[in-house]
């Protein structure tokens, strides 16, 4: 027999006296539903990224360059990379600033290499979804988000998300996302509690998160 | 049950002594005492505040157990259902029933791909199978990248804590372990590296990068596995998760079969409770979701190892079964009292703490003296079952075990011998477990509350403006400016030492060359806190 046949039987005889009929549970029961205000939910996500030692800034669509621009200054970046389908706006006011802009493609056209992405410093995306309950954002890695990497290897990550992106819960959010692009849920900055329990920012990921809120 | 293999107690945890023993020496170590009394403290207190915020608590309980007891009444159907998922978006499924079977997988795996080393993301059933020890003999190099894991394989030592491996451990310990151990293995520690955790962190990241940025294969666990969608999910703080499950070429997930989920609906059942019962966080850093392969983002080569090593013999114990809804949150090891005393080694197994001393016995049956002590290694106090996000009632699990363990010694009082040895831990336990009964039953009375029926999304969110596209994208934007040639800016921007271009936008500024070197040279841990903004808040003006 092989080893899927064996362990499938093992797993048949183990529950053959289990009674309920599959699914017989029902649906997933929604617990503890989003009652508040929009703006009342806005202001708890921000209160909670920023719980998490992100800088969270809120703006209004003509000023997302400017902030992108400062929260980079700050960050102290030189080299960025951009998702292909960011919106170019955003990060004009930084390129005015001198900072080097570049996609996320080599010399060949191909994507950058990790090696090639270790050596930029910040990464600016927009995102798919944000947890109020919890400081959450999510990203679905779309065109405007960029692949799994870029948000990961270079030491700063500037993400802006829309207001009306923000829901209240993590059941709201799984409602939302497409579970069959990656995703890669964020909520602070990359952290470690392993030495004592001291709180450290930064150990793999980008040590600084910047938010910046639209809307 | 006696014709389906049990899973052996491994070669390293063979030799245990009973838990009692171990318990003993571990007292005597007043270090580890202090340093687990802080800890466990420290996240009891961080997960009742977090804990406090959840309206419905009990009731996200009460649905996260019978998301797992679903899952697991139903298990082939839907390991059958993730299988097929998981294969239709290009994965590859492999069946494991013992430790030996995975590990030889994963070895076979790895060697196909040329590679003698691979990144590992804590994963517990990986340590359960002893896979590091398989790959070494195998001659393939098993680097673990969870800076506690990164610790305790340094210092040649075994995990203690289910989230903090390395609780038993101070910061003079582990920058000794650091400067005496990372040179051998890779790069070596800064030289004047000081026990400040913010510097022992930055050396693990510089240690650890090489290791990420050459890697061909990585191994990952999964926290869930998605039935109806076949998404794998790791939950983690660090980021090397998110490192591991991204960069490799290749991809190896090894997933005990209890591991699986109906539906995306039971994950944010679990996402609530998770976080807060372990790290007493409302969310953790970073959760990964992938779903088999991507074209062009993350893996191209995606294995998935199911493993049974003694699951499916727990699953058909009518009891012991509830052990296997287990989220390995480790809320059940902070509050115990036992624990917090013993610490995690005299547990003899990567499971310790109250769901240790159940799993393990179950796991791998009751004939060695440290699986048999463990039944007794709890004073029944139910403080484990009010912590545990899906309401395993450890503590009765715990009597059922001692009873099989006194029916086996047949003649031998077994019970009358452990109590005795356990006595010196509690003075007068049966006073205790009295008492303690009682916390239990409310806790019981309390969790059964009926559940609220609540609609789905807030009102307000249902009124939504439509996203509005950019007017430009920065795809469009870079065409626009650099011509039809994509390679002619790309080019310039591949060399960050690049002189000025004259559109500005590959500008170097002065001080670049520095920056540049010490990311892609050899970089200091100074030269990488000088970018820090929270080291330098006072000198950017
Ligand atoms: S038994 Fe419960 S409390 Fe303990 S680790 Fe498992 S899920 Fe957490």
């Amino acid at each position: 027999m092989s080893a899927r046949e064996e362990i499938l039987a093992r797993l048949r005889s183990a529950t053959s006296d289990a009674t309920d009929e599959r699914g017989a549970r029902g649906p997933v029961p929604r617990i503890a539903a989003a009652g508040e205000s929009a703006e009342a939910t806005l202001e708890l996500f921000v209160d909670n990224v920023a719980d998490y030692r992100a800088t969270v800034v809120r703006c209004t669509p003509e000023q997302v360059g400017v902030e992108v621009a400062a929260a980079l200054a700050r960050g102290r970046a030189h080299t960025v990379v951009l998702p292909a389908d960011l919106d170019a706006a955003w990060v004009m006011p930084a390129r005015e600033a001198g900072l080097r802009l570049r996609p996320d493609e080599g010399p060949g056209g191909d994507p950058l290499t990790a090696d090639e992405l270790d050596g930029i410093d910040a990464v600016v995306t927009a995102a798919r979804v944000g947890i109020a309950t919890t400081g959450t954002i999510v990203l679905d890695h779309a065109g405007d988000q960029g692949r799994r990497a870029l948000t990961l290897v270079p030491d700063q990550h500037v993400c802006v998300i829309r207001v009306d992106q923000v829901v209240h819960d993590v059941p709201d959010a799984v409602t939302v996302v497409d579970p069959g692009r990656p995703l890669t849920w964020i909520s602070g900055p990359s952290a470690t509690s392993d030495i004592e329990l001291d709180r450290v920012e930064g150990v793999h990921g980008p040590r600084t998160l910047d938010v910046i809120v639209v809307g | 049950m006696s014709e389906l293999p049990v899973q052996a107690t491994s070669a390293t945890f063979l030799g245990m002594p009973s838990f009692q023993r171990a318990a003993k020496d571990a007292l005597a170590n007043t270090q580890q005492r202090r340093n687990l009394a802080h800890a466990t403290a420290t996240i009891r207190t961080k997960r009742a505040a977090v804990v406090g915020e959840v309206e419905g608590w009990e009731d996200l309980r009460v649905a996260g157990a019978a998301a797992k007891d679903e899952a697991l009444h139903h298990l082939p159907d839907y390991l059958e259902e993730l299988e097929a998922n998981l294969t239709a978006r290009g994965a590859t499924v492999h069946w494991a029933r013992d430790a030996a079977e995975a590990n030889q997988i994963v070895i076979d795996i790895t060697r196909a791909k040329g590679a003698d080393e691979v990144v590992k993301v804590k994963s517990m059933a990986t340590q359960e199978i002893e896979l590091n020890e398989a790959l070494e003999a195998a001659g393939i190099a098993a680097w673990e990248t969870d800076l506690a894991e990164l610790i305790v394989q340094l210092g040649h030592d075994r995990p203690s804590h289910i989230l903090v491996p390395a609780i038993h451990r101070n910061r003079a310990e582990i920058r000794e372990i650091f400067v005496r151990e990372m040179g051998g293995v890779g790069r070596a520690a800064p030289e004047d590296l000081t026990d400040e955790p913010a510097r022992l962190a930055e050396a693990a990241r510089l240690h650890l990068r090489e290791k990420f940025l050459r890697a061909k294969v990585a191994v990952s666990g999964a926290n869930f596995a998605i039935a109806d969608t076949g998404t794998l999910v790791v939950v983690e703080s660090e980021g090397n998760g998110r490192m591991c499950l991204t960069l490799p070429e290749t991809l190896i997930s090894v997933v005990g079969v209890e591991k699986v989920l109906p539906s995306l609906e039971d994950l944010s059942t679990m996402l609530q409770l998770l976080p807060r019962s372990s790290t007493g966080e409302r969310m953790n850093p970073y959760t990964s979701m992938w779903t088999g392969v991507t074209p062009g983002d993350g893996p191209q080569e995606v294995h998935v190892v199911l493993l049974d090593n003694g699951r499916s013999r727990v699953l058909a114990d009518e009891v012991g079964r509830e052990a296997l809804r287990c989220i390995r949150c480790s809320a059940c090891l902070n509050v115990c009292p036992v624990y917090e005393r013993a610490g995690g080694h005299a547990y003899g197994s990567v499971y310790p703490g109250p769901i240790g001393a159940v799993l393990n016995p179950q796991l791998r049956g009751t004939s060695s003296e440290v699986d048999k002590s463990l039944p007794y290694a709890s004073s029944l106090c139910g403080a484990c079952f009010e912590a545990c996000p899906v309401r395993i009632d450890i503590p009765a699990l715990l009597v059922k075990l001692r009873t099989q363990v006194v029916d086996e010694a047949s003649g031998r009082s077994a019970e009358a011998a452990s109590m005795k040895a356990a006595a010196w831990m509690f003075g007068d336990h049966r006073r205790m477990e009295a008492a303690q009964r009682a916390s239990t039953l409310g806790g019981r009375l309390l969790g059964g509350r009926t559940l609220r029926s609540v609609p789905g999304l807030g009102a307000w969110t249902q009124a939504r403006d439509v996203p509005t596209p950019p007017t430009q994208t920065f795809r469009q934007w870079w065409a626009s400016t650099h011509g039809d040639d994509p390679d002619a800016g790309a080019d310039e921007a591949a060399s960050p030492v690049a002189g000025p271009t004259g559109d500005g936008v590959d500008e170097a500024t002065p001080d670049e060359q520095g920056a540049t070197d010490h990311r892609t040279g050899g970089g200091t841990a100074a030269d990488a806190e000088s970018r820090d903004p929270r080291h330098t808040s006072g000198e950017s003006s």
